[in-house]
């Protein structure tokens, strides 16, 4: 009885969760423009989409701002993390607590208040200050992702290398850098993935020029009518999916590879 | 590695200039005003801008240059050129006590859709969290899938369904019901909080209870507790961090959506979200106005955020992420 019950309550919270998907995704192949009466199979939207230059131009604009900013925001996050690492108590307290306003405000403010540093230096809106904005919001992922990864390190690992004769430079590279390495790269994936799916943020800052996909989609929802976004949709859930199952049977790999090692070694 | 503290100089630079600049920019302009003054100082009123742009005088000069005007008034104390400047005012500050309905809508549909989603996440991330390994992580993945999605797609998402027209009237058109009136109410902007937030109360709730040992629940029923009990006195007291954080990751976006509550609720339940919205980019351009509201807004969730979550740094990493 109690399994039914528990059985029953994640099929509802799935429903819940993924019938609007699937409506967005059985209506990109109606070929009623109408959201409500199917009248059969077509591919047509699909094709209209990837013929829309807009769509096409504000993909190109995501990934670019995207892969720029988590660039950026990896190089200046990991420098940053390892200073604050290496900063007296006080001071990394400031920083640390700075770092966390732009995750703990509201977008909205935070978008408000870039807007308002770009309109005061009379900076045009459009790429750059896109990416700046999206740096800034970036970086704090890197930070916090990298900062356990130096607590976990040993810390006499950095003089060890430099007594083994390493320089500083090849010290970091040699001994620091592999230890954080699997932080930073979570940074990393972590920031492209929010720069990707940002719009709060994008839509105070993005000029004519510089429409991301959100942006675009922003737009096209406004309209009452437009089962071009269906298209759409269904073709990022079906890369999300792709994604994550990859993602998750590499894990399943991963960890099924290093329990057999583990256990030889027992 | 002392040296190596400069290595967040080139951090520290970007923050005061990206961060706290900005934030300092909002608080400057919460506090000031732009207004014309003539030559001798005088603040002109609105009113008598509009005369006598409606008449026609040259705000450099003074100058009649088309006398358009029906009624007169009197003007002969004003001395030209007229300029524009920002003085300090707590103006902006009390005209949000105007918008004060708004503010507390927000919050009440903010604090609905994050009870309901306490509701809803907490027995099903208790049973994510008593599955075995593989089946958690399936588990896990089909919660955060949709979230992988744009909002603004799964909101739009809720419009068809919700319509007059949608798929939900219809269905219930098939067992005699409705049509009912489901899109542009309160209902359907709590709605739409509940579907984009509900993950960031699973995730946090989830992960405290995968640390909740299954031996204590078995010691607290050894002990001759009842499920009540148990529930009450084992697993809700150890449970209390992530429903902490839980209620602040919803609670906090939510409160200050602007865009689900324009899709869902049809531009008649406005939300302190979209008044912000509306003085930067709308119709209402008034930025100081809007520069007050972020204030408020921001002060607020800031304190909120302080009495819920007492966490000391490291903590705070580990929920963030």
């Amino acid at each position: 009885m109690k399994k039914i019950t528990s059985r029953f309550y994640l099929a509802l919270i799935f429903l819940f969760l993924y019938a609007p998907i699937a409506v967005l995704i059985v209506n990109s192949f109606n070929a009623s423009k109408s959201r409500t009466v199917w009248t059969g199979f077509t591919l047509d939207w699909y094709r209209k989409l990837l013929t829309n230059e807009t769509i096409i131009n504000s993909l190109g604009n995501t990934l670019l701002v995207a892969a720029v900013a988590s660039t950026v925001a990896t190089l200046i996050g990991t420098a940053a993390a390892i200073g604050i690492y290496n900063m007296k108590k006080i001071p990394r307290s400031i920083v640390l607590n700075i770092t966390y306003l732009p995750i703990l405000n509201p977008e909205i403010v935070t978008g408000v208040s870039l807007m308002l540093l770009f309109v005061a230096v009379k900076m045009e809106f459009g790429f750059t200050t896109l990416i700046l904005s999206h740096i800034t919001f970036c970086v704090p992922y890197v930070i916090l992702n990298v900062l356990p990864k130096l607590r976990q390190m040993n810390r006499n690992l950095y003089d060890a290398a430099m007594d083994l004769g390493c320089n500083p430079t090849s010290a970091f590279f040699k001994a620091v850098l592999p230890e954080i390495m699997p932080g930073i790269v979570t940074g990393f994936l972590m920031a492209l993935t929010y720069s990707i799916d940002d719009f709060i943020i994008s839509y105070f800052t993005y000029g004519a020029t510089s429409q991301t996909l959100s942006i675009t989609i922003f737009s096209m929802t406004r309209r009452k009518v437009s089962p071009e976004v269906n298209a759409l949709s269904a073709i990022i859930f079906a890369v999300v999916l792709a994604i994550l199952l990859v993602m998750n049977l590499r894990d399943a790999k991963l960890r099924k590879n290093t329990r057999r090692v583990s256990g030889e070694r027992i | 590695m002392k040296q190596t503290s400069k290595a967040a100089v080139p951090y520290i630079i970007w923050m005061s200039v990206f961060i706290v600049i900005p934030l300092f920019l909002i608080g400057v302009f919460a506090f000031t005003t732009t207004v014309t003054v003539d030559a001798a100082g005088n603040i002109i009123d609105p009113e008598t801008l509009g005369y006598m742009d409606g008449a026609g005088i040259d705000r450099e000069t003074g100058e009649l240059t088309a006398d358009e005007s029906e009624e007169e008034t009197d003007i002969s104390w004003v001395t030209f050129p007229l300029t524009e400047k920002t003085i300090f005012t707590l103006d902006n500050i009390f005209a949000v006590s105007d918008y004060l309905p708004v503010l507390f809508l927000s919050i009440w549909l903010a604090l609905i859709a994050t009870a309901i989603c306490l509701i809803i996440s907490y027995p099903l991330s208790y049973m994510i969290s008593r599955m075995n390994f593989q089946r958690q992580n399936i588990m896990l993945m089909l919660v955060m899938l949709p979230m992988w999605m744009n909002f603004l797609l799964r909101t739009y998402a809720w419009m068809t369904l919700l319509e007059r027209n949608g798929w939900i009237n219809k269905l219930l058109a098939l067992i005699g019901l409705g049509p009912f009136e489901m899109i542009n109410s309160q209902g359907a902007v709590v709605l739409g909080m509940v579907y984009n937030y509900l993950p960031f109360m699973i995730l946090p709730l989830y992960s405290i209870m995968t640390k909740i040992d299954e031996r204590t629940i078995e010691s607290a029923q050894d002990l001759g507790a009842g499920a009540l009990a148990v529930f009450g006195r084992v697993i809700l007291p150890l449970s209390m961090p992530g429903i902490a954080s839980g209620i602040t990751m919803v609670f906090v976006p939510a409160v200050s959506t602007f865009i689900i509550s324009r899709m869902l609720g049809g531009g008649t339940n406005m939300l302190i979200g979209d008044l912000i919205d509306l003085q930067f980019l709308g119709n209402a351009y008034n930025p100081n106005l809007g520069a007050a509201m972020s204030l408020v807004l921001m002060i607020f969730v800031l304190l909120c955020m302080s009495l819920t979550n007492q966490l000391d740094n490291e903590e705070m990493e580990s929920v963030l992420l």
